[in-house]
């Protein structure tokens, strides 16, 4: 099977076998604007699930406990609170997180004090915890201003390397395209959002680009001198490019998954809520989405955007003209106008039809 | 583009390097560990260790920004405070550029609570009554009919001045000031500043003496900055003693004078002394020698360097009118921390492994290359983290665990780039040494770029964030720069070395460069005359599936059409035309290539 993957991965070097990713790209707009339309409507009905730290409230946790009997926190908050509407999760195999919402110091104390009775536990076991509503928001708008001011360096960044504001724009929309998905699935589930998810949908920030940046760059070494022939337009040039790095997209994707899935895989089954949980579930499906959007999507949108450059444009007119024309003068159909762009390899032959045609033939 | 000037790779050299920096990093710690109090472990935040965590907010109380200074003060306040009142280990910083973040090892008492979120308040008051730090056994001792007080009537509707003691010290503050037992600690934790209008006792700091003082005539606010330094004589010569200079602000200015003018004249202490309090703690008391007309005063004394300039930062911090505001208060149970990252080292080591199965299937030997860099960068940044955290006091907190095993993936991406850079060139039909080489000039360029957008991520990040994002973006950029040495310094001269054995070079069907697996179907030229075949040639099953490439430079152009014309009848015609039937003259180079 390895065998047949590295094959499959020279056959899409060489260009023998191609998908045709760029040129099918209005099926993955529509793809992509229907999955970020789902998000959007995933976000406005159910919403996110905010956590403690943006609701603000109290948060007991009780550690190292035999039963995790929910009942029994519940009735020893409301013993203390009866207006109370406690939340509690089990947290890992022995741990219970009961979360309410603002208590007084002397009831933070009696509820303290009614679960070390309650649970027969010691006062260590037992951990308290006020959190003011500002201070999730005060991560959000961190969070907001990193975020903005990640995207201006990074473009500028971007059009410095690549010498076009075009890539770094269709990184810029691609990356939009992750974040909000990624949103879209954490509202999906439901999982709380806490400050843990906001650093795991940072986090997809700097892998949505570094993941493009990696196909950018192989199809800027492709495009380099695309002006110069006339043999392949910019968009097949593009997918060219696409397909030769789509053996490293999936390596890469696999690797990086495989640890953020067994941290998921943990942090869901074994841990429960808690940091590991949710920054492994954003950077699961952040990743994912990430490297399906440099793929299908980053590439396409650029080439939409550089198919607007006058220069470019008359090239693509200049090469299909081309090619319409020398099946036009042969009358033969016979594959002058090749489906997709193929790497040349040295001292290979080209065949027949590369040779100069001999008139009267 | 032209290519770079060729340089010659010292592979050995650069492994060397990589071993010795290697080698110093842990000698250092380990040199920590005997003569410094560094650990072999890193240091682990609250969140692992358990404890309580404070976040608070500055809220400026006037006018003006919380600014990095302003920030920087306050810590300092707070530290001196949490010091005093004997917690060990206190972890206190600012994040995100305007919060400060207090971590209290196991549970602190309300009490130590209390002096972490009290805000500082600093202010001048004029000393009434001064004594010894014990209490007073007889409290007919009455220091307050001192000579030098204006003849006032303690029943008096108003005080002539903020120093008239007739008038401030009653009876209940007297009473209060013999109880007050200065020698003891908890009394010079400082706490909530007392009434601005009345006189209040108070101990300083040293616990060397107690006060009776008046009221408030200048509050902190109006400092303009205070420095440390030597003092000069009025020919500019230096003494060579440590001084406080002090400067108020346009407000402070004329208060100062009046109270100068009117302490210099009242001539024997305690009376001429004015006290700087901050926190219901007495500082400094300097007297007054003379009229200070311009705001600029300074005070001399026995002191040390620090000693004028811890006083010197805390007057700064009395002109900060901020105060705090709690924004969490979080206690975290050691228990619940250690199952987390015990689970999620379980879960990355596991993950770890998955990475280095697949990596070995994929790659084959190559994978052993992967799975050695990993390593060296998992050393790396083990090291660096267990030296940071001795010299910077840096702490591994579970987000930032979260960014170690994240970064895996990032890390083995880059071998993932450089190999299938390596085996592209393969591809082209280029020998391994020329494919790593070029791979390596291509690859290298992509990994920088890629690298660099992932440390700007983490650095803006790590500026802008608060909390736990603040740790997870500093593993981020720590691993990244790992991944960066690594790449650099390890994985590309040990693929050279590689290349130039026999396993590898020879293209072994096991090292996971094989030109057959690649589908190199070229023949190339292997110098001293000799053509290395393209393998489909010599491999008859390999022919079928690329039945036309028959071009091999070094056979003759009868030797040529007779290979095709093999070709033509031994298999079927072409399967797949279009990449064979391009009508481009062979160029001889591959497309898109460096020029």
């Amino acid at each position: 099977m390895a065998t047949g993957f590295a094959q499959w991965g020279n056959d899409l070097y060489t260009g023998r076998r191609s998908y045709d990713i760029v040129g099918r790209r209005r099926t993955w707009y529509l793809i992509s604007a229907v999955l970020v339309a789902i998000s959007g409507i995933l976000l406005i009905v159910p919403g996110l699930n905010p956590g403690i730290e943006f609701r603000g409230g109290s948060e007991f946790v009780v550690s190292g406990i035999d039963t995790t009997d929910q009942q029994l926190a519940t009735d020893t908050v409301l013993a203390v609170a009866p207006e109370e509407v406690p939340r509690v999760t089990t947290v890992g195999g022995s741990s219970l997180r009961i979360q309410t919402a603002e208590l007084t110091s002397d009831e933070v104390t009696e509820v303290t004090n009614g679960l070390i009775a309650a649970f027969d536990v010691d006062g260590d076991q037992v951990t308290s915890t006020f959190i003011g509503p500002t201070w999730g928001q005060d991560v959000s708008e961190k969070a907001v201003t990193g975020l903005v001011v990640f995207l201006l360096f990074v473009s500028v960044v971007m059009t410095v390397y690549f010498r076009n504001w075009r890539m770094a724009a269709a990184a810029m929309l691609a990356l939009f395209h992750d974040l909000i998905l990624t949103v879209g699935v954490y509202a999906a589930i439901g999982w709380e959002v806490t400050p843990a998810t906001v650093i795991g949908f940072l986090t997809i920030l700097g892998y949505s680009i570094y993941d493009t940046v990696v196909v950018f760059d192989k199809v800027r070494e492709n495009t380099a001198d695309v002006l110069d022939q006339t043999r392949f337009t910019y968009a097949e040039r593009a997918n060219l490019a696409v397909n030769q790095t789509l053996v490293r997209s999936i390596n890469t994707s696999v690797v990086a998954l495989l640890p953020v899935a067994s941290i998921l895989i943990v942090g869901a089954f074994i841990l429960g809520a808690g940091t590991l949980r949710d920054i492994a579930l954003a950077l699961f499906v952040g990743m994912f989405v990430g490297t399906f959007s440099s793929v299908f999507l980053a590439t396409p949108l650029e080439v939409t955007l550089r198919e607007r450059e006058p220069r470019i444009r008359e090239h693509t007119a200049k090469v299909l003209a081309a090619r319409a024309g020398v099946t036009g003068a042969d009358g033969e159909t016979v594959a002058v106008a090749p489906r997709a762009a193929a790497a040349l390899r040295p001292g290979s032959h080209l065949g027949t039809a590369a040779q100069p045609k001999r008139k009267g033939r | 583009m032209a290519p770079p000037p060729r340089r010659r790779e010292r592979p050995v050299r650069t492994l060397v390097t990589l071993a010795v920096l290697i080698v110093a990093l842990f000698a250092s710690i380990f040199a920590g560990t005997r003569w410094g109090d560094a650990s072999l472990t890193p240091n682990l935040a609250l969140d692992l260790e358990g404890g309580t965590q404070i976040i608070l907010q500055p809220v400026p109380e006037a006018k003006g920004d919380v600014t990095a200074e302003t920030i920087n003060q306050a810590i300092a306040v707070i530290r001196q405070r949490v010091d005093a009142s004997g917690v060990a280990e206190a972890e206190i910083t600012s994040q995100g550029g305007d919060k400060i973040v207090v971590g209290l090892p196991g549970r602190p008492s309300e009490e130590t609570l209390d002096l972490v979120r009290t805000s500082a308040q600093m202010e001048f008051r004029p000393v009434l009554v001064m004594g010894a730090a014990a209490p007073t056994a007889d409290p007919t001792a009455d220091p307050a009919t001192d000579d030098a007080a204006p003849s006032d009537q303690p029943t008096k509707a108003a005080p002539d001045s903020p120093s008239d003691v007739a008038y401030y010290v009653t009876p209940a503050v007297q009473k209060e000031f013999e109880a007050l037992d200065c020698t003891l600690p908890e009394n010079r934790t400082g706490g909530v500043p007392g009434d601005p209008e009345k006189a209040v006792v108070a101990c300083d700091v040293e616990g060397t003496a107690k006060f009776i003082l008046g009221p408030v005539e200048i509050p902190g606010a109006d400092i303009k900055s205070a420095t440390s330094g030597t003092g000069a004589t009025s020919t500019g010569a230096s003494t060579g003693q440590w001084v406080v200079n002090l400067e108020f602000t346009g407000a402070g200015t004329p208060k100062f004078t009046e109270v100068t003018t009117r302490l210099a004249g009242q001539g024997t202490a305690p009376l001429n002394q004015f006290a700087v309090v901050l926190d219901a703690l007495v500082i400094s008391a300097p007297s007054v020698n003379e009229v200070i007309p311009n705001g600029q005063a300074q005070i001399s004394g026995s002191f040390t360097r620090e000693t004028a300039a811890t006083l010197a930062n805390q007057l700064n911090f009395g002109s900060l009118p901020i105060s705090f505001e709690e924004q969490s208060v979080q206690q975290i149970s050691a228990t619940l921390g250690s199952e987390q990252l015990q689970k999620g080292l379980l879960a990355g080591v596991f993950g770890l492994l998955l990475v280095v199965v697949y990596s070995l299937f994929q790659y084959r030997t190559l994978g052993l290359v992967t799975v050695a860099s990993l390593l060296v960068a998992a050393v790396i940044t083990y090291g660096v983290i267990a030296l940071l955290s001795w010299v910077q006091g840096y702490r591994l907190s579970l987000p930032g665990v979260a960014g170690i095993i994240v970064a895996i993936g990032i890390t083995a991406d880059s071998f993932i780039v450089y190999f299938e850079r390596i085996r592209d060139e393969l591809r082209d039909g280029r020998s391994l040494g020329a494919a790593i080489e070029k791979g390596w000039e291509r690859a290298r360029r992509t990994i920088l770029a890629s690298d660099a957008v992932n440390f700007t991520a983490a650095i803006v990040l790590y500026l802008l964030a608060v909390g736990g994002v603040r740790g997870f973006a500093f593993t981020l950029g720590l691993t990244t720069i790992v991944d960066l040495v690594v790449v650099f310094m390890f994985t590309h001269p040990l693929m050279v070395l590689l290349g130039r054995t026999r396993f590898f070079a020879d293209g072994h069907p096991a090292s996971g460069l094989d030109p057959r697996r690649l589908g190199v179907d070229v023949a190339r030229y292997a110098g001293r005359g000799r053509v290395k075949q393209g393998v489909e040639q010599r491999t008859g099953s390999a022919s079928a599936r690329e039945p036309v490439a028959v071009g091999a430079p070094g056979l003759t152009i009868a030797e040529r059409r007779a290979a095709a014309r093999a070709a033509g009848t031994a298999s079927a015609p072409p399967q797949d035309p279009p990449t064979t039937t391009d009508d481009e003259p062979t160029t001889g180079r591959p497309e898109g290539s460096d020029r």
